[in-house]
């Protein structure tokens, strides 16, 4: 991480509040963004491309100064209260900001008062704006997963998964969820629940039926984690891109259906000249993809929140300008969304992909539906 | 596809059961897409040349970060993250000044000022935010720096971030050379319009015309300072210009915004007698207003109207004008009711006590069907959303309309409103109406 943590430029990616915001937004709960004001707006118009079309319950507590100082949490609670019994929402997720941090709000004890009081599940996520959504969407994932997801065995019959870490934020709102189902579906594997985009809640309560669970992008990691603890359901990580590295993919979820183990696809070439930038899952998953199509070398840099398994595809973190614009030396192609383009060497080229997490709204219209075929992003792009 | 949650309750109220100032209870809040309305992004970009820095944490820098990148301005903005690291260490000082030298050193070319804001962490660390603006200024005194706020936790102690963000747009003058006949109008997001009947009467007397938005360096944004008399027409725009009287000694009239004809004729008055020219013809102006007004009738007739407080800052004195012309006002949709609006607000209780004001950001307002059974004119784009109307009037701050153009000109968009329906879903989730935008 640079010492100095400055853009002269560049974006900035949802933070970890919008991601819990994104990971529950189809569920028919409630969250509660406690902060002052500011943080709603910008999920809404920016993180959230659903907003205008489904009415979920996201708000904010607008919280006060001297609420903060006088650590009135009571506030808080009374008002989620009052708006639970007019609105009647299956759960409640709270999830922190800069300052609740700062004051050292007790998440979890606010929503164990909340649960009290209004009988349905309440969780409370110490997120605290100074992360990326992929934190934030994966522990109110784990959360689910700890929580409300029920013990039962196996689903007979086909091969099944869980989709884990899916939110728009990195697949936008293109239907790309349907065609990883479908790419799946092809290939004998049912999917039992999308985390959490398409499914609703109660699937995701029967997620304990599947077999693999299949880690999309890092925001899918904790519940990932947590399934294994509670069900022994392995996992695989890696995103649905392209014909051949699905083949990899659809193989390995059979493996590790059959021995349990837990696999990570991905694994980039660090001397590549071609570099993808973004989340880490997708980013080395397109990166694997295109070696898989095109024999040519790639590599990724996770511009998001690190996690361990990074290492294992030999993806490098770096999120400020300072530690990104080195690790792009020597590159001859850069995929990445279109505002990363001022700090990519004018001896590269430079090749847009949109990313909803980075770019929010901009390019929506232009981010493509990779999972099933990268036929026609390689053609446009001279990456063939 | 919208999908609803079910029936849920109504927070509607008379106003004639209303509490004034705040007729709702507080509580959480729901932000509805209507994003028309400028921020502090969109308000600092007025200082032209200028370069903005935003300092806080990357979940705050998001939205500001795509404002400035929506708007096509990401060469005029920055950003220094701010993380735990700093929270822990308590070097939110040296952090700040070492990220914001470290932006302006690699610059392509040094901008004359920046607009350094500082956030909720800032403030509640207790940040030396003096010894951070003497050092910067120490370290590149060929910039002009000043303080700006992205703060929302105080908005409820003493000025909000807005009224802030409005004052400082003016503390980078320097001080100019005093120009006669000349009248800055401070504090508005909008350029007031040329072809109203204010600009108009004050140019026909030879007084030109100051405001941020005309200017277009920062060499002429300096002569700002040289102006006669300062007008601020906006709640948020009043600090401003007491600020611009306390450095420059300019007198500053604060005539706000209004719909009704005396209140228009005494802010007239005001300000003439401070520049020592003849009023306009009152006459005139009102038969000017009263003909749109008809036309404006005639087209929508007895259809209902429903008025937000983000198309003007005087929702209330729109109502009771167009209520007293016959239109069927049925619904405002406001959170608060500000001290300029207490007499329409007394005034709107004794004589249309059925009017509904409505909430915006209560919780129930997510789910309540956005439909209102009837064909319904919207005056805003929070009222579009909520009715879900395709008639509607799409303005923000009153775009600029003042003085008498503020009725007729109100009144033949609601007409061209009616007569040509628009996609709400479209033009109100552009950001910064006026701005430049990618979208």
């Amino acid at each position: 991480m640079s010492v100095k943590q400055t853009a002269r430029i560049l974006s900035t990616y949802a933070g970890d509040t919008s991601g819990v915001c994104s990971a529950l937004f189809e569920l028919g709960g409630m969250t509660v963004m406690h902060d002052a004001s500011g943080c709603n707006s910008t999920y809404n118009t920016h993180d959230e491309p659903r907003w205008y079309d489904r009415d979920s319950l996201v708000f904010i507590s607008a919280l006060t100064e001297t609420e903060a100082i006088l650590g009135d949490d009571r506030k808080l609670i009374d008002d989620t209260v009052r708006a639970v019994r007019d609105l009647c929402p299956a759960f409640v997720a709270l999830a922190g900001t800069p300052i609740p941090m700062m004051t050292g709000v007790d998440f979890d004890a606010v929503a164990r008062e909340i649960e009290e009081e209004c009988g349905i599940p309440a969780f409370g996520f110490d997120t605290d704006g100074m992360h990326a959504y992929t934190s934030g969407a994966s522990k109110a994932f784990a959360a689910l997963a700890r929580r409300l997801v029920r013990e039962q065995g196996r689903q007979p019959g086909a091969l099944s998964v869980n989709l884990l870490g899916l939110t728009p934020l990195d697949f936008s709102v293109n239907g790309t969820e349907n065609t990883m189902r479908r790419v799946l579906e092809e290939s004998g594997i049912a999917t039992v629940s999308a985390w959490a985009m398409g499914s609703t809640l109660e699937e995701i309560m029967d997620a304990a039926k599947a077999h693999v669970n299949l880690v999309v992008s890092s925001s899918g990691l904790g519940a990932a984690k947590v399934l294994r603890e509670r069900f022994g359901i392995p996992s695989v990580i890696g995103t649905p891109c392209g014909r051949r590295f699905n083949e990899v993919l659809v193989d390995a979820i059979r493996q590790s259906a059959e021995n349990g183990e837990d696999r990570v696809l991905p694994v980039c070439d660090p001397a590549a000249k071609r570099v993808v930038i973004g989340e880490g899952v997708t980013a080395a998953s397109l990166a694997a993809a295109l070696i898989a199509e095109t024999g040519i070398p790639a590599r990724a840099i996770c511009a998001t929140d690190g996690f361990a398994e990074l290492r294992t595809m030999q993806v490098p973190q770096a999120t400020d300008e300072d530690d990104l614009i080195p690790l792009l030396e020597g590159a001859e192609v850069v995929i990445a969304d279109p505002l990363y383009r001022p700090i990519v060497p004018e001896s590269a080229r430079f090749v847009p992909l949109p990313h909803e997490g980075f770019s929010g709204r901009i390019w929506r219209r232009d981010i493509p539906d990779l999972a099933e075929d990268l036929t026609g992003f390689m053609k446009e792009n001279d990456l063939i | 596809m919208i999908r609803r949650l079910g029936s849920v309750p109504v927070k509607d109220v008379r106003i004639a059961d209303a509490a004034y100032p705040s007729p709702f209870r507080g509580g959480l809040e729901f932000s509805a897409p209507a994003r028309g309305t400028w921020n502090i992004v969109h308000t600092g970009m007025l200082v032209p040349e200028a370069h903005e820095i935003f300092v806080c944490a990357q979940g705050c820098l998001r939205g500001v970060v795509l404002t400035a990148a929506e708007m096509g301005a990401s060469e005029r903005f920055s950003t220094v993250a701010v993380r735990q690291n700093n929270v822990t260490d308590g070097d939110l000082e040296d952090s700040l000044i070492e990220g914001v030298s470290d932006i302006l050193e690699k610059l392509p070319k040094k901008p004359p000022a920046v607009l350094v804001y500082t956030s909720c962490i800032h403030h509640f660390m207790g940040a030396d935010l003096s010894h951070i603006y003497k050092t910067l200024r120490a370290r590149f005194p060929e910039i002009d720096f000043t303080d700006c706020y992205m703060n929302p936790i105080m908005r409820k102690s003493g000025l909000t971030p807005d009224q802030l963000m409005r004052r400082q747009l003016y503390s980078l003058l320097h001080g100019a050379p005093k120009r006669d006949k000349t009248v800055l109008i401070a504090g508005n997001d909008f350029q007031t319009d040329d072809d109203g009947d204010f600009v108009s009467h004050l140019r026909q007397y030879g007084w030109e015309i100051y405001e941020i938005q005309r200017t277009k360096t920062y060499a002429e944004y300096q002569t700002l300072a040289g102006a006669t008399l300062c007008l601020t027409n906006q709640p948020a725009a009043f600090p401003g210009g007491e600020l611009l009287k306390s450095r420059f000694g300019m007198p500053h009239l604060h005539l706000p915004l209004s719909y009704d004809y005396e209140e228009i004729e005494t802010h007239y008055r005001t300000f003439c007698d401070a520049a020592g020219i003849p009023y306009p013809d009152f006459a005139a102006l009102t038969e000017r207003c009263e003909d749109a007004l008809d036309a404006a009738k005639q087209a929508i007739g007895d259809a209902p109207v429903e008025i937000d407080y983000t198309v003007t800052s005087r929702p209330l004195s729109l109502a009771r004008m167009l209520l007293s012309h016959g239109f069927r006002v049925t619904r405002v949709y406001l959170d608060g009711i500000s001290g300029e609006e207490q007499a329409d607000f007394d005034a709107l209780q004794e004589s249309a006590p059925d009017l509904l004001l409505s909430p915006t950001v209560d919780p129930v307002m997510r789910v309540r069907p956005r439909e209102t059974g009837e064909m319904t004119l919207a005056v805003g784009q929070k009222a579009a959303y909520f009715t879900g109307s395709d008639r509607f009037v799409n303005l923000v701050e009153n775009g600029g309309l003042y003085g008498f153009a503020a009725v007729y000109g109100m009144a033949d968009l609601m007409r061209d409103a009616w007569q040509t329906p628009k996609d709400a879903r479209s033009l109100i989730q552009i950001k910064g109406m006026g701005c430049s935008s990618c979208l």
